[in-house]
């Protein structure tokens, strides 16, 4: 049996060249824009546009002119797709209606705007700021309900509390993955976060949750039935005896992701592309963070956190 | 055996049962045919699809007044009119909600022209029939005047009654505000209504309305006394004309208003837009004025060439992606594989039939959250199956395997999807803020997926698999690579 837990350090040593760089990114980007991602309209108020002209229609320029001359924002304007297929996307202010009217009404003076084609989503700053609140608030409620849900699910294990931070870290190295990746994105194709992106964020930890859970169960039930092995062992067995289960599992997912990304709907392709990410990271992070950080502190290797050798010498003692 | 038949039964009865709920358009007990050939239902359901799929106009409209300056009753009011507003632009399943204490969410799926809704639903349309006596040859037509009508809704309101009364125009004979006659609430009826032949010569649209008994009273000797002086007709405040009565006014009268063409504008395009206002106004008129003043918060529309760019792709990848999935099952654990298979397809169907029944109104994040859980309702069966596996290597016999397979795979199954269905919870508590409405709708069918996952991953497959066991039991025994081993 190849021992997966033995080479720990690497996978530390792994993980820290995604998350590392990932930080940096966010450094980066809050030194340069003021925050680690783009925010959408969602949470900071404001407007989207977007359409499509039937031919040949304005430029850039033009569409820039119009919001300029309407409302005296310089606005965001982004051409989608191909060149020949005439569309745009524009992220302005928010506007009254009359406001927003006029400049439906000038958009269709610059060309053949196909009206079924035009979308727009408008965010007063009061909802988005009570989206951001709510936002703050479900993040910290997920944190510590996922904590007490850890805590009991393990209440029976000898160093429950270990269980539940190795879980903890594991989730907090796919929350980082994930918030790198976004803020790379960010920068590199103006990606922006909105609700669905928190939403993608927080199913990640509970999948990232569940693939711990299972391995650490069959941790529980491997101590008691492998007395005397040591504990690294154990731990290492339980790893190969579940491996089947959680790339079988994560397969069936990508497969279903992947259709969407390869074949789906536009709308949804980035929330798909981040949760795909999460979840790749919350595979990882189960088998080779989770576990061998459960080592790591049965043998004392983290600083300040005293490996007390606990499991092992009980399970010695038992046999004796 | 005898126990695994009965279930099978249940399980089939419900599969049918959920094919007859899911795949028709609309299904129900119908119980005969109305008059214009359409059939009745005793019980109907019908899937709802969001806007993002079907195109139309998402508004959440804010009170455009301090908290303590109305009640609740007041908001409901306001959203009846709203209501009445939006039912009579003719749109079949508009729906019109109060949400929190000062709100009124709006959503009008299939609608095309969302400014002009917005409008026609923000007007307070607060119509005034003002005293002009003395006042003829004064121009006052597109003026803004403070009545006393307006004085008493702004004191009602606890507004600032002095800033008001600088920004409007007072009675230049008295210096106080103009004199409310009647307002829109003593309208009996409205409509719009084009006259060809107008003495001018010039076609025209206006507003035929009649008052009613209480009020009808009231105008009608307000008229006699002052024939042959003006009258003003004032909207939201702005005099729209200022007619000369002719003599005392009973039964129908007609309120004309501003006809002159715009700059640069067709004469067809005039008549279009008049038509417009003059149906706006009339249904304004007809559904009452606000209680409260509105103002738009958030609004999305969606045109229905990008919903239907998001169903077809969305519904193309998620049959390839189980089909994807189906196989996998079959080539990886062989008649397990099939068991399991079937269980997704009964999981796919009680999904589908639930949606329908809950009912779920289908999005594109809700779509997707579905197809997640596609993806990861098979874990359960995994689960097992690579127990039974393991169990068999150790040198239990088929019966034994099966059992212990099943059993101590429950605990890894629940725990593990109970963690994601806490944060289904926290999402959809989380899609309750009106700015991430679309939250919601993933919440709702995840976790929809993962609870019925926990009875399909374990009871269907597990009396699906033993079936298959009772009947290949030979061949199973002899040939364990069936099993996946």
């Amino acid at each position: 049996m190849f021992n997966i837990v033995e080479r720990r350090r690497w996978y530390f040593l792994f993980s820290a060249l995604i998350i590392v760089p990932g930080i940096l990114i966010m450094i980066y980007s809050t030194a340069t824009t003021g925050a680690p991602f783009r925010l959408d309209i969602d949470f900071v108020g404001g407007s989207n546009y977007s359409f499509q002209y039937t031919a040949d229609g304005p430029t850039e320029g033009d569409i820039r002119e119009v919001f300029r001359n309407l409302t005296g924002d310089e606005v965001i304007v982004q051409q989608r797709g191909e060149p020949s297929e005439h569309k745009w996307s524009v992220t302005a202010g928010f506007y009254d209606n009359d406001t927003q009217e006029a400049i439906r009404e000038s958009l269709a003076q610059l060309g053949p705007l196909d009206e079924d084609s035009f979308n727009f989503e408008s965010v007063s700053a009061t909802i988005g700021h009570e989206v951001t609140q709510a936002a703050i608030a479900a993040v910290i409620v997920a944190t510590i309900v996922i904590t007490g849900f850890i805590v009991v699910a393990f209440r029976q294990v000898p160093n429950a509390f270990r269980y539940g931070v190795c879980a903890i870290a594991a989730m907090l190295h796919d929350i980082l993955v994930v918030m790198g990746v976004m803020s790379l994105m960010g920068i590199v194709l103006g990606w922006k976060v909105d609700a669905l992106f928190l939403t993608a964020v927080l199913t990640v930890v509970g999948f990232s949750v569940q693939d711990s859970i299972v391995l650490f169960d069959r941790i529980r039930e491997n101590i008691p039935r492998y007395l005397g092995e040591p504990y690294e062992m154990i731990v290492n067995r339980s790893i190969w005896e579940t491996i089947h289960r959680s790339l079988a599992t994560q397969l069936n997912a990508f497969f279903i992701m992947i259709a969407i990304l390869l074949f789906g709907g536009d709308t949804i392709k980035q929330f798909i592309f981040i949760f795909f990410v999460g979840l790749l990271s919350g595979t990882y992070s189960s088998i080779f963070i989770a576990v061998p950080l459960l080592v790591s502190w049965e043998k004392g290797e983290i600083p300040f956190l005293k490996g007390s050798g606990t499991l092992h010498q009980d399970a010695e003692f038992a046999e004796a | 055996m005898g126990r695994h038949v009965r279930w099978l039964i249940f399980i089939l009865a419900l599969a049918i049962f959920c094919v007859w709920v899911a795949l028709p358009e609309t299904t129900g007990l119908q119980t005969g045919v109305n008059e214009d050939g359409e059939p009745q239902y005793l019980f109907k359901v019908q899937q709802s699809l969001g806007l993002d799929l079907v195109g139309g106009l998402r508004v959440l409209l804010e009170a455009e007044l301090p908290p303590d300056a109305f009640t609740i009753e007041d908001l409901r009011e306001t959203a009846n009119s709203v209501s009445r507003r939006v039912n009579a632009l003719g749109l079949t399943e508009a729906t019109v909600q109060i949400q929190g204490n000062n709100r009124i969410l709006v959503e009008l799926p299939g609608l095309h022209d969302p400014q002009q809704a917005i409008e026609a639903i923000q007007q307070t349309a607060l119509l005034e029939f003002v005293d002009f006596t003395g006042l003829r040859g004064y121009d006052l037509e597109g003026e803004h005047i403070l009545t006393t009508e307006q004085l008493k809704l702004l004191e009602q309101r606890g507004l600032d009654v002095e800033s008001a009364s600088e920004e409007a125009m007072l009675n230049p004979l008295t210096g106080q505000p103009f004199e409310t006659v009647v307002t829109g609430a003593g309208l009996q009826a409205a409509s719009a209504v084009f006259s060809p032949t107008r003495p001018n010569g010039q076609p025209e649209w206006h507003i035929q309305f009649s008052l009613k008994d209480e009020v009808a009273q009231e105008f009608a000797d307000f008229t006699e006394r002052a024939t042959g002086e003006p009258m003003a007709i004032v909207l939201d405040g702005e005099v729209l004309s200022t007619p000369i009565i002719n003599g005392r006014l009973e039964g129908t009268s007609i309120i004309t208003f501003g006809q002159q063409s715009l700059p640069g504008e067709s004469p067809l395009e005039t008549a279009r837009r008049l038509e417009n206002q003059a149906r706006t106004l009339a249904l304004q008129l007809r559904s009452g004025a606000l209680r409260i003043p509105l103002r738009v918060v958030s609004a999305e529309n969606i045109g229905p060439t990008l919903g239907r760019e998001n169903v077809e792709p969305s519904i193309r990848a998620g049959v390839l992606g189980v089909l994807v999935v189906l196989t996998f099952m079959f080539v990886y654990y062989r008649v397990p594989g099939i068991a399991a298979d079937l269980a997704l397809i009964v999981f796919i169907l009680l999904n589908l039939a639930v949606f329908k029944l809950i009912p779920v109104t289908l999005t594109l994040p809700a779509i997707t959250g579905f197809l997640i859980s596609i993806g990861t309702a098979v874990d359960g069966n995994i689960l097992i199956f690579e127990r039974i596996k393991e169990e068999l290597r150790a040198g239990n016999d088929l019966d034994q395997a099966l059992q212990l397979g099943f059993e101590r795979a429950w605990t890894s199954i629940r725990d593990s999807n109970f963690s994601t269905i806490i944060i289904c919870a926290i999402l959809f508590l989380f899609g309750q803020t009106p700015g991430a409405a679309i939250v919601s709708g993933f919440a709702i069918t995840l976790a929809l997926g993962l609870i019925i996952n926990l009875f399909t991953a374990v009871l269907v497959t597990r009396t699906f698999l033993y079936v298959l066991v009772g009947v290949l039991r030979s061949s199973l025994e002899k040939r364990q690579w069936l099993l996946g081993v």
